[in-house]
């Protein structure tokens, strides 16, 4: 059993999509039914897309999606560390990710393409649409003689106001993500988080404190950012923050005049300002210089009390670039897709959900972190 | 009931003590009478009778939020608040509906008498009138799963800065029993109701774990040394002809143990004692199982009184001769303490020994003998220390053994609650039983944040088979396993149970094979057996 699940994972993609429908467990499978088997290893051969050791893979155009471990040909999702990762031979993302791409991973060998443009390998149509994550982040769409998976990387349904909001697409196949995939998790509206944050940023200012806001580096610090009100004050930065807000703007992206928190320009500012600083910082003494300060946390898992209290964080807000639980059912309705994969988070319970709905849901272990708190994000994974 | 959740959110949002103080004290100079009143009820630990079981409210939450109660459970376990979880899965209110903590209390408890189907009715309005906060005090109250990081303490300086009255006058009006029912704000707090409650212990003073080495709290001279006992902290009044006993909770357990009802007549009047109740038999005490047996029963059977005697180790002594002595030096009131119970001669009071050293090396070995008589540690307290409220560092310390620990193979994870719900943190571990590993604990806790990480990573690519949210992972991974006790189970495989076990590190330097065996574990338990008397 070992033995296929390394060697041929298509095989054993197969048997359990096989098994869950005929809820017969691997082994039996494996020892009852030589015939059956020897069947699914033609439907396995035939499979468009396979989830093996390296990451995501399609055999007929021998390219990967997202890999976490150094393959030949890689096409990118987005940013993120968790899906673009260093050390592959060729890269290929959308025009709108590859700034960002290039200044993590540094000289890569890396192609760009438009929103939706056909790039075809060995007969495969591949094209990258909207997912609604952050800026520039991509559903990659794979389409080979009429069947069409869609791997959706890290998406959010409701639009930002920032980056290219999520396209839903039809699909045979769909590979979800599932960070928030628990009815615990509905987000209140963009809107109503950030007039929570501009009140508290008020109320800090007027007791003398620095706000200190905390979010990950790309993509919500910059959705923030543009939705702040920058007539309450000066908004200062660290040094990972910024130095992503200068590739998006040169980009194009409109964000609002930042600078970097520099003792000796800019201290006189600090009561009054809002400091935006990537989760990597907490409870360094990069934070604790600003002497009165409240800090708080951006981000879906301050949701939940829990997480909330035993952060060293004076406020949470929630606000999170994943699709909430209703936004994940809509998503995956609205594909129509029979089959669905599920990575990130609560795959076991969330597949076990989609099922009772009547769907063909499978769950597959990933590599990928989603929205993890307590990972700090590298700067950049570049040795 | 809008400015009751807000306050809640204000005092669960910070750590800071201080800012959840001023809430506090801006909540009570605002807000309506009534529901001040409840506001110091609820944050003393004074909770509404549960009305509606917690299985029902289950279902009506999951029925209500269109979920398969499965879902609604596996969601529950990993947020870890059954009022919480509620609150979230639920979809947001019709319409929004604006009444007084009182009156939402009010329909709670007038459904104590009501079928399940009005109980539902009552339920269902209000998760569909209130928001997501006040939801989620409404069903705090009624789970009766009331905690919050309030300590009536704070809600005693809250009160003192809000009115101008002294803390320690506050904190003793508090305590003891009152109910919201029978009396006013002004009447419990402003004192308006003269204090003629004879029953009304004293705060408890409290110890710290002393983390350092003893001789860094200077002469041994200027310290007191005795035992730490395991058994539960009381208070034991005698006041106007009446014997109280109060437990740690501030809960008045006179009627479960007859056995101090001697002491009302051999305690002058006007005495209060401080001390530890406990379970003792041949000159020795009894695990605290034992004791455990006692604690949940109101009515004792004479067959319990005679399996596990209970008595009462004084150690301090608060009121003499009707007047409050806790501002004296502790030498002063251990001194009439040991005149007191000399004179009671009665078989339940003892007086803790004192356990003489002449420097801090000679005490560390009195230490470790500590186990031998049963006892937890050592206490130290300070010889000129006034009797202090609450847990203030300094003056008294707690000095405990190290615990026991074993080395053990991790073979079962599931993922944690809360702040760690994305992770696999509850971990399941095994010892071995011939070649075989059987498993005989849990824990969750005791890895840093970068090892549960680890550990998580670790556990996702060498799963075996899942069952649920379990998942059986290779037996590879060996942790060291700190425990203050262990005793026998029925209901465990291994035929034991441990109390408070945690990981205490990653033993990254064992192999599976290196872990120890069940019979290892069955040793200790002879020795504990042993030492109890057993
Ligand atoms: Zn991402
Ligand atoms: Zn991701």
């Amino acid at each position: 059993m070992r033995f296929l699940q390394q060697e041929s994972s298509g095989i054993w993609r197969a048997c359990n999509l096989f098994s869950a429908l005929e809820g017969l467990a691997l082994h039996e499978e494996y020892v009852l039914k030589k015939n059956h088997l020897i069947f699914l290893f033609v439907l396995a051969c035939m499979a468009l897309i396979q989830f093996t050791e390296r990451g995501i893979y399609c055999p007929q155009a021998d390219v990967y999606i997202d890999p976490w471990l150094p393959v030949d040909k890689a096409l990118i999702t987005h940013g993120h560390s968790d899906h673009a990762r260093w050390g592959h031979r060729h890269y290929l993302c959308t025009h709108a990710a590859r700034p960002v791409i290039e200044y993590r991973l540094g000289h890569i060998a890396v192609e760009s393409v438009h929103w939706g443009e056909p790039v075809y390998i060995h007969g495969v149509r591949f094209s990258f649409h909207p997912a609604g994550h952050i800026p520039g982040s991509a559903q990659i769409r794979v389409e080979h003689k009429g069947e069409v998976w869609v791997i959706s990387g890290d998406y959010k349904t409701a639009p930002d106001g920032l980056g290219e909001p999520f396209e839903p697409l039809t699909c045979h196949h769909f590979v979800t993500e599932s960070t928030f995939g628990l009815p615990v998790y509905r987000w209140r509206s963009q809107s109503e988080i950030m007039q929570d944050i501009n009140t508290w940023w008020q109320c800090n200012q007027a007791q003398g404190k620095t706000s200190v806001l905390i979010a990950y580096a790309l993509g919500k610090a910059q959705r923030i950012l543009s939705n702040l009100e920058p007539s309450i004050g000066p908004i200062l930065t660290h040094g990972a923050v910024e130095n992503i807000n200068e590739v998006l703007r040169t980009q194009g992206l409109r964000l609002p005049p930042t600078q970097r928190v520099e003792a000796a320009l800019n201290k006189h500012l600090w009561p009054q300002a809002l400091v935006l600083a990537p989760p990597s910082a907490l409870n360094t003494p990069w934070i604790s210089r600003f002497k009165t300060a409240s800090i708080g946390i951006a981000s879906g898992w301050m949701a939940l009390r829990g997480a909330r209290r035993r952060r060293a964080a004076d406020r949470g807000f929630v606000l999170s670039d994943h699709a909430d639980w209703p936004g994940l059912q809509q998503a995956i309705a609205a594909t129509g897709a029979e089959y669905v994969y599920v990575t990130h988070g609560y795959t076991d319970i969330f597949t076990q959900y989609l099922r009772q709905c009547g769907l063909q849901a499978q769950a597959v272990d990933t590599r990928f972190s989603g929205e993890s708190l307590d990972v700090p994000e590298p700067e950049t994974e570049a040795p | 009931m809008r400015a009751f959740a807000e306050l809640f959110l204000q005092v669960d949002q910070t750590n800071k003590t201080n800012d959840k103080i001023d809430a506090l004290a801006a909540f009570l100079t605002s807000a309506q009478h009534e529901d001040k009143l409840w506001a110091v009820a609820l944050f003393c630990g004074r909770r509404p009778r549960r009305t509606v079981s917690t299985t029902l409210l289950r279902q009506w939450a999951a029925e209500a939020a269109g979920l398969p109660l499965w879902l609604f459970e596996d969601s529950y376990h990993i947020v870890g608040d059954l009022a919480e979880t509620i609150a979230l899965v639920l979809p947001p209110a019709k319409t929004l509906q604006e009444h007084s903590l009182r009156y939402w209390i009010d329909r709670m408890r007038s459904l104590e008498h009501a079928d399940d189907l009005e109980r539902k009715a009552t339920v269902l309005e209000a998760w569909q009138s209130l928001d997501y906060s006040g939801r989620f005090i409404f069903n705090k109250l009624i789970t009766g799963n009331w905690r919050v990081g309030i300590s009536t303490k704070m809600v005693a300086k809250a009160i003192a800065k809000a009115y101008a009255i002294d803390q320690n006058v506050v904190l003793h009006r508090l305590s003891g029993q009152w109910s919201p029912d029978d009396l006013s704000f002004d009447q419990l707090i402003l004192g308006q109701q003269a204090s003629d409650d004879y029953s009304k212990p004293y705060p408890f003073c409290l110890a710290y774990p002393l983390e350092e080495a003893p001789c860094s709290l200077g002469a041994p001279t200027d310290w007191y040394a005795e035992y730490k006992w395991d058994g539960i902290r009381g208070q034991i009044i005698r006041r106007a002809g009446e014997l109280y006993v109060w437990s740690r909770g501030e809960e008045l357990v006179t009627e479960k143990y007859p056995e101090y009802e001697v002491l009302r007549t051999v305690l002058p009047d006007g005495t209060v004692l401080d001390g530890e109740i406990i379970a003792w038999r041949n000159e020795a005490p009894l695990p605290f199982a034992a004791l455990q047996t006692r604690i949940g029963r109101k009515n004792v059977s004479k067959k319990q009184l005679q399996d596990t005697p209970v008595i009462f180790i004084a150690y301090d002594l608060l009121e003499y001769q009707g007047r409050d002595i806790r501002h004296l030096p502790f030498h002063q009131r251990r001194h009439w303490l040991e005149q007191l119970v000399a004179v009671a001669q009665a078989p339940c009071l003892l007086l803790s020994p004192r356990v003489p050293f002449l420097h801090w090396e000679a005490l560390e070995a009195l230490r470790l003998d500590a186990k031998a008589i049963g006892a937890e540690g050592l206490m130290l307290k300070k010889i000129d220390s006034t009797y202090k409220t609450g847990r203030k560092r300094g003056d008294w310390w707690k000095w405990k053994l190290p615990p026991l620990s074993v080395d053990a193979v991790l073979i079962y994870a599931q993922q944690g609650h809360g702040r760690r719900a994305n992770l696999f943190t509850d971990f399941t571990f095994a010892v071995w039983r011939g070649e075989e590993l059987v498993p005989f604990t849990k824990s969750y806790s005791g890895l840093t944040d970068e090892e549960f990480r680890e550990v998580d990573a670790w556990i996702r690519r060498n799963t075996l088979e899942r069952f649920g949210p379990v998942r059986a992972v290779r037996p590879e991974l060996v942790f060291e396993i700190a425990f203050e006790g262990i005793q026998k189970s029925t209901r465990h495989k291994s035929g034991i149970a441990l109390r408070f076990p945690r990981m205490l590190r990653w033993r990254k330097d064992k192999k599976a094979t290196e872990a120890n065996h069940l019979k290892d574990l069955l040793r200790l338990l002879g020795d504990e057996c042993l030492e109890a008397g057993l």
